[in-house]
């Protein structure tokens, strides 16, 4: 009985989410929808916990979906990197369920809460189903599903001007998922299959003919479109600023790792590190678009006045640092990849969080308006503090160990360069990063504003947690660096 | 080049030139065109161009259709692909759902700000935009000077209260203000 369960979980952790969120809709309450979102995230985070336990144990699994065997049925694998990600995706949608409540009340009107956590749910299911299948085509249909999701949760923000950042979001995501079709469709034309271990065996054949080169452009292209890589960025900054706070912390830490993960799958299991980066010079592109996300991302966020916008602009530099790690395709460059997109992950979901709660007190994050808080909100202050100096990359924090593996990963084949580009943009997070500090602790309160308290003990809990996580990564990174370097070995034994 | 191979190349791939035209007259009205429907349709265009690559994919010539013949003739016949045509059912099921979740966006924009036009939309956002950034600007600007004179006044603090309440101060700082 339990075993036959336990087979069954890598099909649960998306059927789960996607069976909740019409219940959602149909229970039409608030409180209920909330409560469903609840239990569905921490039943998911366990799933994905128990997979991570599995795989670790027992090697990778496949699931042969409706029975139906690889490679004519839907296949879902799970390996070394992809429970990684999976952890992170639900495990922030978990501490979501405890943050949203509160958050999600002052933001979005009573009688459309339940839809909102519904769009949630199927974000989660989209952005789980990613990560877990093995099919190609199917990664498309959950990439549209997960977009589609967050078109609605963004457009659900505050503001009238969320409305074209998600229309702006939606034109661009799917021009990117259409080109991830047509990438899709050219590599089934040539090796007529769509799962994707299939394809990797049978691409050899066939790897000299265009048709092959114009998919790998595609899908490069439209994975890029999705995780916002630096000319590809624009729909960013709008939509996380005018997204409800939830929802920002959601697509923020999750969303783009997900899609980068996407690419990774694509670039090493399927096409292979000999072809992507040996026979085309795709890591030389990938590597000067990523230095130019760092610098000119990093800049423009030190000029903005408001919190959410300037976080946004940093993950635009933070995808640099994570493309440029496995744009290497060196087994130290993959390893900094996976733990940058576990670190960044947390980090910018941290980081949100606490402007979230902000924004719960100030009904703005503009930095006039938090100037002082950081006396009268001291917890939420403090985490914005700590998860800051983390994006930074200071020692005892788990930015420092992803940075620290960049760094070693780009100094081994002596491109010094690269590490300068690395340096200097860590030292503009620290002017952003500063900046904001300096609004809420260095700078008197605007005259007239009564004394206010903190934010509700669930947000602060929520930041928290991720906060200590975070800690806990950067002073004991041992299981993290291992759990990337195993997912490191696995894309390049099986690409090779 | 003869002639003929230049035919074969043109009418033997037909599908496929319609599908890049079709493609690139999708993404060109989405580049180009202001109105936010128009837009969609252009979206929709280049949608319906990867669907009908992929059919085209799957259609052998002299095919028939993948269903099951009766008979000798059912055991050798040329049928199409199956796999392709269901693949982009599920596709057709994700550009509905994209087009109409444009289509409810383009409503409520209407709504919020009395256009569909891009530009006028742009202008309106750019307009709060810049009045925030005008507004935070003054406001960083009033509190940096009050926290240089609360120092000053820390400095040489002779006992004396200031007496004025805030608004009073606030109106103040706004006459010493050159500019606005």
């Amino acid at each position: 009985m339990i075993t036959q369960f336990l087979e069954q979980l890598p099909a649960l952790v998306i059927v789960l989410p996607l069976m909740a969120a019409p219940v959602c809709v149909l229970l039409h309450r608030a409180t209920l929808a909330w409560l469903v979102y609840l239990i569905t995230a921490w039943a998911c985070f366990a799933i994905a916990f128990l997979l991570f336990v599995q795989v670790k144990v027992g090697g990778p699994i496949s699931y042969a979906m409706g029975g139906w065997p690889p490679p004519f049925g839907i296949e879902l694998r799970l390996d070394a990197l992809n429970v990684v990600v999976l952890l992170l995706v639900t495990g922030i949608g978990a501490l979501c369920s405890v943050y949203a409540k509160a958050s999600v009340a002052v933001e979005i009107a009573r009688e459309r809460v339940y839809l909102f956590y519904a769009a949630l749910l199927l974000c989660l299911c989209g952005l789980a189903g990613i990560t877990v299948t093995g099919d190609a085509f199917n990664l498309f249909v959950f990439l549209e599903i997960s977009s589609l999701a967050s078109y609605g949760l963004i457009a659900m923000g505050t503001k009238r001007r969320a409305l074209l950042s998600a229309f702006q979001y939606l034109i661009m995501g799917t021009i990117g998922g259409t080109f991830l079709l047509i990438g899709i469709g050219f590599l089934y034309m040539m090796t007529g299959s769509l799962n994707m271990a299939d394809i990797a065996q049978r691409l050899p054949a066939v790897a000299h003919t265009r048709t092959v080169e114009a998919g790998l452009a595609f899908i490069v292209v439209g994975a890029s479109l999705k995780f916002a890589l630096f000319p590809l960025h624009v729909w960013l900054p709008n939509a996380y600023t005018f997204a409800p706070s939830t929802a920002s912390v959601f697509i923020a830490a999750t969303s783009t790792k997900v899609a980068l993960y996407a690419l990774i799958r694509f670039l090493f299991t399927v096409f292979g590190a000999a072809y992507a980066f040996d026979r085309l010079p795709l890591g030389e592109v990938l590597i000067v678009l990523s230095v130019a996300a760092m610098l000119s991302a990093s800049l423009a966020a030190i000029f903005q006045t408001d919190v959410k916008r300037l976080l946004a602009w940093s993950s635009i530099a933070q995808i640099g640092y994570i493309v440029m790690g496995f744009a290497l395709a060196s087994p130290a460059g993959i390893t900094a990849s996976v733990a940058h997109i576990v670190n960044h992950g947390i980090i910018k979901g941290a980081l949100f969080m606490a402007a979230g709660a902000l924004f719960w007190r100030m009904r703005s994050v503009s930095l006039n308006d938090i100037a002082g808080l950081g006396r009268s909100m001291p917890w939420t202050s403090a985490a914005f503090v700590v998860a800051g100096l983390s994006l930074v990359g200071v020692p005892a924090t788990g930015g420092f160990i992803s940075k620290w593996l960049l760094l070693e990963a780009v100094i081994a084949p002596g491109r010094y360069w690269l590490a300068a580009a690395i340096l200097v943009s860590s030292l503009l997070a620290l002017i952003y990063i500063w900046r904001v500090v300096e609004a809420l602790y260095f700078r008197a309160a605007p005259e007239g504003r009564v004394a206010l308290g903190e934010a509700p003990l669930s947000m602060r809990l929520a930041t928290w947690t991720l906060v200590l996580a975070n800690i806990a990564l950067g002073i004991y990174a041992t299981p993290l660096v291992q759990a990337a370097e195993r997912a490191a070995t696995s894309l390049l034994g099986s690409g090779a | 080049m003869s002639l003929a191979s230049l035919s074969d190349d043109f009418f033997g791939l037909f599908n496929y030139w319609v599908v890049i035209v079709l493609m690139m007259i999708g993404f060109y009205t989405v580049i180009s065109h202001d109105n936010l429907v128009k837009k969609l349709i252009g979206l929709n265009l280049f949608q319906t161009a990867v669907f009908v690559f992929y059919i085209s994919m799957g259609k052998i010539t002299g095919s028939t259709a993948p269903i099951l013949m009766d008979g000798p003739a059912g055991e050798d016949a040329l049928y199409a692909h199956p796999l392709p045509h269901v693949l982009i059912l599920t596709a057709i099921v994700v550009g509905v759902a994209t087009t109409a979740l444009g289509l409810a966006l383009v409503v409520r924009i209407n709504e919020a700000y009395g256009s569909i036009e891009e530009d006028d939309v742009l202008a309106a956002d750019f307009e709060t935009q810049a009045s925030e950034s005008e507004d935070e600007a003054r406001r960083s600007e009033r509190a940096q000077a009050r926290q240089q004179r609360e120092e000053a006044r820390d400095e040489h603090d002779d006992g004396e209260r200031d007496e004025r309440t805030p608004e009073q101060r606030e109106a103040a700082d706004e006459r010493r203000e050159p500019s606005s």
